[in-house]
């Protein structure tokens, strides 16, 4: 009997793995960030649109903030980019952006031609800070607390889906602050 | 088929050969830029930790293949670390508090590991077993 069963056992097993491995296929290209949890990394970058204006990833502590990764070589950016310029109405906190690899001129360019609806921007041309965040590919999106921790972080485009799913974090967010 | 599609055929697979040649020569050329290295001690780790390190954007390839702009500044940064005299478990550390334990090539042995590393050793040491049992019957079969 066990020699009929044992052999099946080991099939279905396996048959099982294959199932869920192919299930979080996706979800393992996606690297979890180890930073979750942890305080944004300190960093002092110059401004965009005014490069003798340096900004500090520690000035926004008091408020949550949403740290946005672009940068106009970015395909993925401008697809998301309606969902971002949405986040910067909407969400009540600041939208800094954090122009990752570009080129001065370049940037600015895109943001006229699409809308500049960040706070305020960061600009790390050569991607030392990026290192520091765990940046791995544009776009990214954070969400850091008023705290100054980091408590969540979206990889790749933001489509309808993950807007309301961050517009969720951010009331939580705001919530604790006022609390 | 007519007779003149022969010399296309050949000019075709003529092409084809001088590929095979060039391909394997490009293959083999190295994503790294050349550094300034301090002694061939420092540029071996160099190149042993470049090759065990994931580049977590194109993820097959270790920092040592790639030639993505991440992988680039990321191997600027082993550099760094080197120059400022730090051991390989620092500059591992070092990744990993930024990239996760995902940008080991070979993850370290942990709790969470310990089915990955010991699997291979325990499916081994019991098929062997089963193995050692099912001779032994079958010799008590034939010794009855």
């Amino acid at each position: 009997m066990i020699r009929m069963i044992l052999p099946l056992a080991v099939f279905l097993a396996l048959v099982g793995l294959l199932v869920v491995g192919l299930q979080t296929a996706e979800d393992r290209k996606l690297v979890a960030s180890p930073l979750i949890g942890q305080p944004v990394p300190a960093f002092t970058l110059p401004g965009l649109h005014d490069p003798t204006e340096l900004r500090n990833s520690r000035e926004m502590v008091g408020q949550p903030w949403i740290l946005n990764v672009w940068g106009s070589w970015c395909w993925a950016c401008r697809v998301e980019h309606p969902y971002i310029e949405r986040l910067g109405r909407e969400a009540g906190v600041p939208l800094v952006g954090f122009n990752w690899k570009d080129e001065r001129d370049d940037a600015l360019e895109w943001l006229r031609r699409f809308g500049d609806a960040w706070t305020f921007h960061m600009v790390d041309f050569e991607g030392r800070a990026a290192i520091d965040l765990g940046v791995y590919g544009a776009p990214e999106t954070f969400l850091i607390d008023h705290q100054g921790v980091i408590r969540h972080k979206h990889i790749g485009p933001v489509d309808a889906a993950i807007f309301d799913d961050l517009m969720r974090r951010i009331i939580q967010l705001r919530s604790e602050a006022e609390a | 088929m007519r007779g003149t599609d022969l010399p296309e055929l050949r000019q075709i697979l003529s092409k084809a050969l001088l590929l095979a040649v060039l391909i394997p020569g490009l293959l083999l050329a190295s994503a790294i830029e050349p550094l300034p290295f301090r002694s061939e001690v420092e540029e071996r780790r160099f190149r042993a930790l470049a090759e065990e390190i994931r580049c977590t954007v194109c993820q097959n390839q270790s920092l040592a293949d790639s030639d993505a702009p991440l992988a680039q500044d990321l191997r600027r940064e082993l550099f760094a670390l080197l120059q400022d005299n730090r051991s390989d478990m620092e500059i591992r550390e070092f990744m990993v508090s930024r990239y996760g334990e995902f940008v080991l090539y070979r993850p370290p042995l942990a709790r969470h590991t310990l089915l990955l590393w010991a699997g291979p050793i325990v499916l081994l040491l019991g098929s062997l077993v089963g193995v050692v049992i099912v001779i032994q019957r079958r010799r008590r079969a034939l010794a009855s």
